[in-house]
This record gives C-alpha cells, sequence and structure tokens, in this order.
C-alpha cells in the first residue's frame, strides 16, 4: 500500500554521529550570520529546524542534552533569557521524537504539513516566556520565520540525505 | 511476589520523563536568570564556547567589507577627501570656538569654586553582529571583560548615544540600543533647558519622551542631549531629535515622539566611555553620615 502521499522506502546507510555534529554547528553559525532588517524576520531558526530533523530521521543518536545544550549556547548568543530557547528545543525534540515513525512514512508535502505547526509551536512557547517575562508581543512577522523554515524542510531533507546514499558498486552489473 | 520481566533493552527515562526532567530545568534557569540574576558565571562559561562561532560567523560580512573597500574607485575617494577637507575647515573653526569657550568657562567654573568635569576616557570597539531578538534591540560588541568593560557603561558613537552596555562576557559585550523597549535615558531639552526622561519603544528610530505636561515647551526639531542626572550618561552628549509632538487635552501627558540622532542601526564603530566621574554631591554625603555612625557606635 503505497499510496501518492507515502514516502517511497530507500536503503539508506546509517548517519556518522560527526556528520550530525558538523550539520548542528553550522546551523548555530547561521543563526550567528549578522541578519539585520527584514531579512531578519524571514530568517528561519536554523538550530530549530535541524534539531527537529535529526529527532524525526535519527531519534536514537540525538537526544535531549543535545536540544537543550544548543538551546542554551542559542541563549547566550542572541542575549536572551537564559533557557528560553533551551525549553523551546526539548518541547521541539519531544515532539520530533514521538512523530518520528508517523512522518517518515509521509512525502514531502504532508511532512511540511507536520513541520509548521512544531515550530510555530515552538514560537509559541518563546513568545509565551517572554510575555511572562514582561515583553510585547514584536507583531505577526515574528511567526514568518517558521513558515520560511518549514518551507527549505524538502530540500533541507534531501541535502542531509546525500551522505547516506550507498555508492554505486563497480563490480556490480 | 511480584515479577516483572527486565527490559530486552536498556533505555533509560521515557522521553516523556526526559521532557519533564529538561523541561523543569529550563524553567529553573529562566526564574534564576529572570527574576534573581544567578546565573552570571554560567553565561559566562557558555559565553566562552560560543566566542569562536560568534568570531567566525561575523568574519564574512567583515571580509566582505575588506573587500569593498580595496574596490573603491578613484573619484570616490577624491570626492571623499574633498568632502571630509571641507569638513575639517569646519570642525577647525568649531574648535577654536571652542577652545575660547573652554577657557573662559574654566574662568568661570575656577570664579565659582566648581569641580571641573574630568575628560571621559574611551575604548573603542567594533559592533559584531545584531543580536537576532525579536524583542529587544541589542548589538554585540567586540571588547569584553578584557578591556575592563562593564556593564552600565555608555555607548556612543561620533554623532551620539547608541545605548549601554548590559551584559559583559570575556571578550564581547551586550549593548542594549536606547531604542530597546523599556531602555530610558535621562535628557534635557537643548533650547529650553528642560529635563525628561526618553524611552525607547523597541522600533527603530523611534522614541518616546515620557511623562511630559501638555504645557511644556517642546517643538519639533528640538535637539535633546543627556542631562548627566543618572550618573550614568556624561552630560551634553546628543541623543534625539524631537520629530512630533501631539498634545491632546484628553490625556494628562503631551504624546512626543523622537529619532535619535546616531546611527543606532548603521555604525559598526562604536565608543565605550569609561567610567563617569563621580557625582559632585556624593563625596560631600559620605562624611556627614560617617560621623553619625561613629556616634551611634560609642
Amino acid at each position: 500500500m503505497s499510496g501518492p502521499s507515502m514516502m517511497p522506502q530507500e536503503l539508506l546507510l546509517p548517519v556518522r554521529p560527526g556528520f550530525i555534529f558538523v550539520t548542528l554547528v553550522t546551523a548555530l553559525l547561521a543563526n550567528l550570520l549578522p541578519w539585520s532588517g527584514w531579512v531578519m524576520w524571514l530568517a528561519p531558526d536554523f538550530v530549530a529546524l535541524l534539531v527537529l530533523y535529526w529527532c524525526i530521521h535519527e531519534p536514537r543518536k540525538i537526544g535531549f542534552l543535545t536540544a537543550w545544550s544548543l538551546g542554551l549556547l542559542m541563549d547566550i548568543a542572541e542575549g536572551s533569557l537564559f533557557g528560553e530557547h533551551a525549553l523551546a528545543y526539548v518541547i521541539l525534540a519531544y515532539a520530533g521524537m514521538v512523530l518520528h515513525r508517523r512522518v517518515q512514512r509521509f512525502s514531502m508535502a504532508p511532512q511540511i504539513l507536520h513541520v509548521i505547526p512544531l515550530l510555530l509551536f515552538t514560537d509559541l512557547v518563546v513568545l509565551l516566556v517572554r510575555a511572562l517575562a514582561g515583553s510585547d508581543f514584536p507583531g505577526y512577522a515574528y511567526f514568518l520565520g517558521s513558515v520560511v523554515g518549514a518551507a527549505l524542510w524538502p530540500p533541507l531533507a534531501h541535502l542531509l540525505k546525500l551522505p547516506q546514499h550507498p555508492r554505486p558498486d563497480p563490480d556490480r552489473v | 511476589m511480584e515479577h516483572t520481566a527486565p527490559p530486552l533493552f536498556r533505555t533509560g527515562p521515557t522521553p516523556l520523563a526526559r521532557l519533564m526532567i529538561f523541561s523543569m530545568l529550563s524553567i529553573v534557569f529562566l526564574i534564576a536568570d529572570a527574576r534573581f540574576n544567578y546565573l552570571t558565571f554560567l553565561r559566562q562559561v557558555t559565553a566562552v564556547i560560543v566566542y569562536p562561532l560568534q568570531r567566525l560567523a561575523a568574519a564574512p560580512a567583515a571580509i566582505g567589507g575588506h573587500i569593498s573597500d580595496f574596490f573603491v574607485t578613484h573619484s570616490s575617494l577624491r570626492n571623499d577627501n574633498l568632502r571630509l577637507a571641507q569638513h575639517n575647515l569646519e570642525l577647525a573653526r568649531e574648535t577654536q570656538q571652542t577652545r575660547a569657550l573652554q577657557l573662559e568657562n574654566v574662568h568661570l567654573r575656577g570664579l565659582l569654586t566648581a569641580r571641573e568635569k574630568l575628560a571621559v576616557p574611551a575604548t573603542a570597539a567594533e559592533i559584531l553582529y545584531a543580536a537576532r531578538d525579536p524583542f529587544a534591540r541589542k548589538v554585540m560588541i567586540d571588547q569584553g571583560l578584557q578591556r575592563d568593560i562593564e556593564a552600565g557603561r555608555p555607548v556612543v558613537d561620533h554623532v551620539g548615544v547608541i545605548g549601554q552596555v548590559t551584559r559583559v562576557y570575556p571578550w564581547l559585550s551586550e549593548v542594549t540600543l536606547i531604542t530597546d523597549k523599556g531602555h530610558l535615558v535621562p535628557v534635557m531639552n537643548v533650547r529650553t533647558g528642560l529635563r525628561a526622561v526618553l524611552a525607547g519603544t523597541g522600533d527603530d528610530g523611534r522614541l518616546e519622551l515620557r511623562f511630559i505636561p501638555l504645557a511644556a515647551d517642546f517643538q519639533i526639531g528640538d535637539r535633546l542631549v543627556t542631562s548627566g542626572i543618572d550618573g550614568i550618561y556624561p552630560p551634553g552628549l546628543p541623543v534625539a531629535e524631537v520629530t512630533n509632538v501631539e498634545r491632546n487635552t484628553a490625556y494628562l501627558f503631551a504624546n512626543i515622539t523622537c529619532k535619535p540622532v546616531a546611527g543606532v542601526n548603521a555604525h559598526a564603530q562604536v565608543l565605550v566611555l569609561g567610567p563617569m566621574s563621580a557625582a559632585p554631591q556624593r563625596p560631600e554625603e559620605t562624611p556627614a553620615a560617617a560621623p553619625q555612625k561613629k556616634r551611634k557606635k560609642s
């Protein structure tokens, strides 16, 4: 039974933990780039996106501790409250791990429909924490980043799977 | 006796339990940081870990800047040179006037036996990046504890005040801009000498004068400078210009909006001013308070 919304299952090589580490550090770097002006509103939270991706695809190789520590690093880099992103990423990691069997089975379009609400929910957690700390609502443009992030999901998934494709064996006909 | 089969795989706590543990930990951190400021040391340690990444992420923009510097055309350089020479002449004229005024001022102050204002030392710094926090207006600069920068130091560019250092890390500091919501600067209207408090709104390029009576004399185009009564910003630094004055008799206070004169978002080079010489009243207060204590003891 493979409907149009089902992903054709491929046999992939196992992911190396080093690769996961490198992608996460790259995402952190991308978040730290000097975004400014309206691009800042459009720029997705790459770390959240990567944490979600790895929690869905390799829930055994990435844990809550990784997500939480990345959140703390982001908090320092952004100068926000200590623990704000940590809380958001931990919840995101949990959602990814719970839904990983389900999401993996879907093709890209339904996968995006899973990713958008999760990223928006992460935004809501941060918003709630800041509201409790006394900040104003920054405007609806605040949620744009997550929509852009969800739109980046298909190319990201394709890119991250590249090293997992088995090399064609020259000895086989 | 109850026997449960030993688990086949050792998996540790369930994901839900882990979620709870880490969420609680985050919430404890949040409360400790927001309410009690307990986590300064932990913040410093984490900041050291992020530092290389921050420098690395800021590098492409810096390299881009160097490359575009290299390809400056001859004509643009000549134009710049001409403009700067003219500017220099104007400044020289102003400096001469200022010198005369300074001499006069010293003389008058001497007559009044007032304390002389000390020149404020300053540290040059460069803005690395603007913090990607949609709730606040902050920038990171490349000088920190290693140059004895402290929280509370005012930060200016060549035109006026841009903000105040709020957190210091080993090689970085976080500067909250005057446009940040909740940032206050005590100011004075240059034209009338009226003092007021200038508050950020969270919008780039918009500041508000709060609690100004309807009848107060503020006009569009008035220039606001720091009044220096807070002991943080040295007096006389340009801060903002009044852009709109709205007097609605339905409200108690006038609605006055201003725009910052300094390039709050534009400049890469800034100066972190040194500690301000203490306010003149304080040394007089302490000796007055000390004898009283002694009397109580004896």
